[in-house]
């Protein structure tokens, strides 16, 4: 299938929804379908082979994804935070294109050999000309690609992950039922354009028929007001975004009363904030999901009754659950492996690998990872004997001291498990004896004191004593991306000249 | 008339409104009908005349996805319709889906 189809199924079935913006004036479904039409004409007579977006979001986003992919173009958003010098990088890579720019965007790219510039702002007026033809609604091949997202490199430099049509199609019309959103709901979208749950987001909300309301970039103000003012019903955040949206509904009182589901992922979350969530917004339903780029979006989640079962129990191996990112999608097969390539039992922690029709796992220049189908996500992590899904972390983060490889992720839950530790990140940083030494940076929750010496014995009691950090570095923060990556190279830089 | 389906492939009905996209496909050709009459693939110019035969008459929804009850032939109306999806004869069923969680 091609993603135009499902724009246009929804114009067919529901095409007088709102899907964009504001009940009492917003974008409906079939204005929408003629805007990514005319998009679609507008977006092949450009020159170039790709259309790029960077932008912050606005209704541009799914006129944009659309409109390319019935170009026969694929979508790039592009991150506009990078500085300068990185983003004429990728645009020259992603290059001949032709570019929608946000304000102040074209000013930072200058003249790039392949590049057209096109505006957002006559780009959307353009869509709204009547007398622009309308493309062909269901596109072409569905092996052709849809969108080209280049990894967030927050070890290396970015990489392109392909996602074609059949991969992002195959995702929605598995996990999303047609129309299955009530008339009333309303979902808000503050994840970044060149984020997967950016683009997922917009293709399941229009199949499902759900309004997405659109906050042009994070902040968790502005972001309690539109839920509160929009009547929004579902939401989905990042690990950095849920305590600052707490923050601010703590602070008021004020409550979420409208949000009956809110889904987080794109990184490990604290126990503690899902337990503060759980208990600030009881009328809330929490989702858990699981997914990467490289398998267009969600391929585990852990949902509601899943978060109140573990929640309420008082079965250890139950509880822990609420740690874990559910069960894969009925859709997605999961395995973990060993290190030679075995498949592992409940209980071991090995590579996690996915198979399933939404699993791309390809990047642009390099084919795919085809192992029978199999992509192997890099992630550490292992199942339980319910087959619930335990995540630990990258394993191109794993430390490797004297011949033993450690898992930072498993020392960062006992760190984060201290009552005086709201934030933690353990990296291991060279060492002339141990070739590498695990050191850590922490975060104290609302003022605490903390002791290194005692925090350190706290590890040593939970964990052998070589996966105790050999420093601790209490910090104001961690450094984070703006999708909520916690960015390792830069804190392994930091405390090498520190403690190294 | 069996033909090959292969996923993304489209078809509508020679009868009504119905169009079909292929899911997944078995390997052997189909006899994929609508209305009890062959559908046909999009593109090609139905036959005109035809009505549907009585039984099969029910009606495709737009949205829903339709097997044969094995696990092998799996289409999703992309167009509803007035009258019912068969392979030969034998009507194909609703698939049984339950509904996820929303994620995103």
């Amino acid at each position: 299938m091609h993603v135009g189809m499902l724009l246009q199924m929804a114009a067919d079935g529901m095409g007088e929804r709102v899907a964009l913006g504001s009940r009492t004036d917003g974008t409906t479904v079939a204005e929408l379908a003629a805007r990514a039409r005319r998009a679609g004409t507008i977006l092949a007579d450009m020159p170039g082979e790709r259309v790029a977006l960077i932008d912050l979001n606005s209704e541009a986003v799914p006129i944009a994804l659309f409109g390319a992919a019935l170009a026969g173009k694929p979508f790039v958003p592009i991150n506009y935070r990078l500085t300068d010098e990185q983003l004429r990088d990728l645009v020259a890579r992603t290059a001949p294109a032709t570019v929608i720019t946000g304000e102040g965007v074209a000013d930072r790219l200058g003249t790039i050999p392949g590049v057209e510039l096109l505006e957002r702002k006559e780009f959307l007026e353009r869509t709204v000309d009547p007398s622009v033809a309308e493309a062909d609604p269901y596109g072409g091949d569905p092996d052709s690609v849809a969108v080209l997202l280049y990894t967030s490199g927050t070890t290396g430099a970015p990489k392109a992950a392909v996602l074609r049509n059949r991969n992002l199609t195959s995702y929605v019309i598995s996990t999303v039922e047609f129309a299955g959103a009530g008339e009333d709901e309303a979902a808000i979208v503050s994840v970044p354009p060149y984020h997967i749950a950016g683009i997922s987001s917009v293709l399941s909300s229009t199949y499902s028929g759900r309004r997405v309301v659109h906050v042009e970039t994070f902040e968790p103000h502005v972001w309690v007001d539109l839920v509160r003012a929009e009547a929004v019903t579902h939401a989905m955040v990042v690990p950095t975004m849920l305590n600052r949206i707490l923050d601010v509904i703590a602070e008021d009182g004020g409550g979420l009363p409208s949000l009956r589901s809110l889904s987080y992922g794109g990184g490990p979350m604290p126990l503690s904030v899902i337990e503060r969530a759980m208990a600030l917004l009881p009328g809330a339903g929490f989702v858990n999901a699981y997914g990467l780029t490289e398998t267009a979006s969600t391929i585990a989640l852990l949902g509601p009754d899943d978060h109140r079962r573990a929640h309420a129990s008082d079965d250890p191996a139950v509880r822990t659950r609420l740690a874990s990112v559910g069960r894969p999608l009925p859709t997605v097969e999961v395995v973990v492996r060993g290190a030679s390539g075995t498949a592992l039992g409940p209980g071991q922690r090995g590579e996690i690998w996915v198979r399933g029709e939404q699993v791309a796992g390809e990047y642009e220049g390099q084919g795919g990872g085809s192992d029978d189908g199999w992509f192997n996500t890099r992630d550490e992590g292992h199942l339980d004997d319910e087959g619930y899904l335990f995540v630990h972390g990258r394993l191109d983060d794993v430390i490797v001291r004297g011949g033993e490889n450690l898992s930072p992720g498993e020392i960062e839950t006992v760190l984060l498990a201290h009552p005086s530790v709201a934030a933690a990140a353990v990296v291991g940083i060279p060492d002339p004896e141990w070739g590498e030494k695990v050191v850590a940076a922490v975060v104290p929750a609302g003022g605490a004191e903390i002791d290194e010496d005692e925090l350190r014995a706290f590890v040593r009691a939970a964990l052998r004593s070589t996966r105790t950090p050999e420093r601790i570095e209490v910090r104001a923060d961690l450094p984070f991306n703006e999708t909520g990556k916690l960015l390792r190279r830069v804190l392994r830089e930091e405390l090498a000249i520190r403690f190294g | 008339m069996a033909v090959e389906l292969k996923p993304g492939a489209r078809f509508r009905s020679a009868v009504c409104e119905a169009e079909v996209v292929v899911i997944k496909a078995p390997a052997d050709p189909v006899d994929l009908q609508s209305g009890g009459h062959p559908m046909v693939p999009i593109g090609d110019e139905p036959p005109t005349g035809l009505s549907a035969v009585p039984g099969y008459d029910d009606g495709a929804q737009i949205g829903k996805r339709y097997t044969d009850g094995t696990d092998a032939l799996e289409l999703l109306c992309s167009k509803g319709g007035t009258s019912s999806l068969s392979v030969g004869a034998e009507l194909l069923v609703l698939k049984d889906a339950k509904p996820l969680p929303s994620s995103d």
